[in-house]
């Protein structure tokens, strides 16, 4: 009788065994963004592959980076997977605050993670969050403005040309702006912008031994140029525009062209939404000549906090999120042009996403893209549009308000940048850096 | 000639008042309206007003997407929890400063008071760390626990302007009938200030409701109250302003109704005495 309640329990633990751990329920904080909401409505296909439940917790992009922020440093243990960005990564990853991604499984192929995002989401060569996509940022344009203006937009083109083109478009009678530009205050609004803008005129941030740089002529010509070029073709109240509200302009007919995020293409090519979806051309973001183009690089990443009990369930959860059998998914489901972009190299060799009209110029634009070596000159940090220092979002969204001051018209170009100087090298002053 | 001066000062009133009142109220239409359009017509520039093709599919989108009810039943717990819980602190904290006043009730009022000015980010990691401790992170007990601490300077304020306003005298009858101060408070005080409870309570069960720092910052996936609910639907890259509008209406709907059938004790608790 012994014997075969023995026989009973060795078998049930065998089976235990080969069908692999306990399942668990992980939560996972993330933004409302498309490709996010997507992959909360497939789940259950995760689900059904390891047993494993998902909680999410979604939350406004400056609330979850304060949320998660509070729970990281203080070990709160509310989230088994975070949903960060490029420039918490290295800094989160420096502290021992992420669980190392060194262990993923062969079938994963992380060799296939384009080597921008896997560099921009790495700390001294270890990869701390896994891209779920990714973006820079390029010229989205009318192509019947443009055609209507006489000019041909070349497929790189120079700040010059953007200028003239920009001014060739506008037409204030029927509403139309030649150009439409974040100048919205904020490090990841106006200040991603314009700190991207201003590589290409050959301006930094900090020089090697990290004093601000914002009395260089690079980054007067920067906001002279910006400034000037709105005022001439720019919407008015560009001083608070961000993301969504040129999206909203863009989409209404009311702007030429818009620099901005590679994946806002496919919002502006959209039918449902966009009233010019079937006259949008692309090209890559305008340079100077100065062997540095303004586009920036971004990856929205899936990391695990240390500290989790839950690792092995959530590294399954992100093998998934960021496998090349979630992209066939994503793509069965809601077609090719709604995969989530610029994190597998192997996306860019389907034949049937290359028949998406932006994957060439979002590909190019992010091979463009060099967070290491982000500057005409050499520069202390890693970043394009910020520089991945614990400090720099508090101080930059110092500076991109009075930058948005200057665009309101309420102070000078010399007078915003006098202000950067002295709040950015006071900050770095009380950091230690100087 | 009286008269006249008396209709047209009326009528002035009556379309001022009005103005206000819809100036005041706009906002909250203008985000029901919004709820109703597209996402395309949402951003329209000129904006839509009433001539748009009205929709119920950023209802059907939010139904599905979030669980609703939980986020519902977690903010009723919440408001209601912290408010009756802190009404029932209050009641006899506000006897003993309007009846029984020291040389240090003022003081004590004043400072209770000066800690609504201090900003609550400057206690989060303090409290967080205190959440962590006692297990408390994303549970509805934590939050009633800190949103009444919170609201409870607010409501020994109201309940002691309300009890100064009834005389000692009748407390006093009481007690020579031979009542005890627990039958004082229960059988002779309360009933007297049942309005000024009644609109205290209102109040801070709105105030509890739209509570926002504490219950974003404490919370995760288990006791997230609306204000999660609606801070799910903002988004920074990508159109939102339609589903956050429904998202918006359906936070705010309970509390809506809840104002507009208790409004006459609210007006009448927030501005007669107890006694008048």
């Amino acid at each position: 009788m012994y014997l075969k309640y023995a026989l009973c329990a060795a078998t049930a633990l065998s089976v235990l065994g080969t069908t692999g751990a306990i399942a668990e329920t992980i939560t996972i904080a993330t933004v409302n963004n498309g490709d996010m909401i997507r992959m909360q409505g497939l789940t259950d296909d995760f689900t059904a592959k390891t047993g494993h439940k998902v909680e999410w917790v979604t939350l406004e992009e400056n609330v979850l980076r304060q949320r998660v922020t509070t729970d990281i440093t203080t070990k709160g243990g509310q989230f088994d997977i975070l949903t960060i960005g490029m420039y918490e990564t290295p800094i989160w990853g420096a502290n021992g605050w992420l669980i190392p991604l060194d262990d993923l499984s062969e079938s994963y192929d992380i060799g296939d993670i384009l080597p921008a995002m896997a560099g921009g989401l790495s700390y001294d060569g270890t990869l701390y969050a896994a891209p779920f996509y990714g973006e820079s940022s390029m010229i989205m344009y009318r192509t019947d403005l443009m055609e209507k203006a006489g000019m041909e937009m070349p497929e790189a083109p120079t700040w010059e040309f953007i200028r003239k083109a920009a001014a060739a478009m506008t037409d204030r009678d029927n509403d139309v702006n030649g150009i439409c530009l974040r100048g919205k205050a904020g490090w990841g609004e106006g200040g991603a912008f314009i700190t991207a803008m201003s590589n290409s005129f050959g301006a930094r941030w900090f020089d090697m031994d990290w004093n601000a740089q914002f009395d260089t002529k690079p980054w007067a010509d920067t906001l002279n140029f910006y400034v000037g070029m709105m005022n001439e073709s720019g919407p008015s109240g560009y001083a608070t525009n961000g993301f969504n509200e040129n999206l909203s302009l863009f989409q209404q007919g009311k702007c030429g062209m818009w620099i901005d995020a590679t994946v806002a293409a496919s919002f502006v090519t959209n039918p449902n939404d966009s009233t010019v979806a079937d006259s949008v051309g692309f090209a890559l973001a305008p340079d100077n000549g100065l062997g540095k183009r303004s586009n920036w690089l971004w990856a929205w990443a899936l990391a695990i906090p240390a500290g989790t009990a839950k690792e092995a369930a959530a590294k399954q959860f992100i093998e998934w999120a960021t496998s090349k059998d979630y992209i066939e998914l994503v793509a069965e489901k809601e077609g090719w042009a709604n995969v989530p972009p610029g994190a597998r190299t192997s996306l860019y060799e389907n034949p049937n996403y290359q028949a998406v009209p932006f994957a060439k110029m979002t590909l190019d634009s992010i091979l463009s893209a060099d967070p290491n070596n982000p500057t005409v000159e050499p520069v202390p940090y890693v970043g394009i549009q910020f520089a991945a220092i614990p400090e720099f979002a508090g101080i930059a969204t110092e500076v991109s308000q009075e930058f948005s001051a200057v665009y309101a018209g309420q102070q000078t170009v010399e007078e915003a940048l006098a202000k950067a100087q002295a709040i950015t090298n006071d900050a770095m002053e009380a950091a230690g850096y100087r | 000639m009286s008269r006249a001066v008396t209709t047209r000062r009326k009528t002035i009133n009556t379309v001022l008042a009005w103005s206000i009142g819809i100036l005041i109220f706009f906002p909250i239409l203008w985000t029901i309206l919004t709820s109703f359009k597209t996402e395309a017509q949402a951003i329209n520039d000129p904006p839509l007003f009433l001539f748009f093709d009205w929709t119920l599919e950023n209802y059907a989108v939010v139904q599905e997407r979030s669980d609703y009810m939980r986020f519902l039943w977690n903010s009723v717990i919440i408001a209601g929890g912290s408010t009756l819980i802190g009404v029932m602190i209050a009641i006899p904290a506000a006897w003993s400063m309007a009846f029984v006043p020291s040389k240090r009730t003022k003081d004590i009022l004043l400072w209770m008071l000066s800690t609504k000015m201090l900003p609550a980010v400057g206690v989060l990691y303090p409290i967080y760390l205190i959440f962590i401790e006692l297990g408390l992170l994303d549970t509805r007990t934590g939050l009633v626990v800190v949103i009444m601490l919170i609201n409870l300077p607010i409501i020994v304020w109201m309940l002691y302007t309300y009890f100064k306003e009834i005389p000692g005298e009748i407390l006093e009858a009481a007690r020579m009938d031979g009542a005890s101060l627990r039958e004082e408070i229960i059988y002779v005080l309360t009933p007297m200030a049942v309005p000024g409870i009644a609109s205290t309570i209102l109040l801070n069960f709105i105030l509890a409701w739209n509570e926002a720092f504490w219950t974003l910052n404490l919370t995760a996936a288990q006791a997230a109250p609306l204000t999660a609910f609606i801070a799910s639907y903002s988004s920074p890259e990508g159109l939102f302003y339609a589903k956050l509008s429904a998202a918006s209406t359906m936070a705010i709907a309970p509390i809506l109704i809840l104002g507009w059938f208790s409004q006459k004790q609210l007006v009448r608790g927030l501005t007669f005495g107890a006694v008048k």
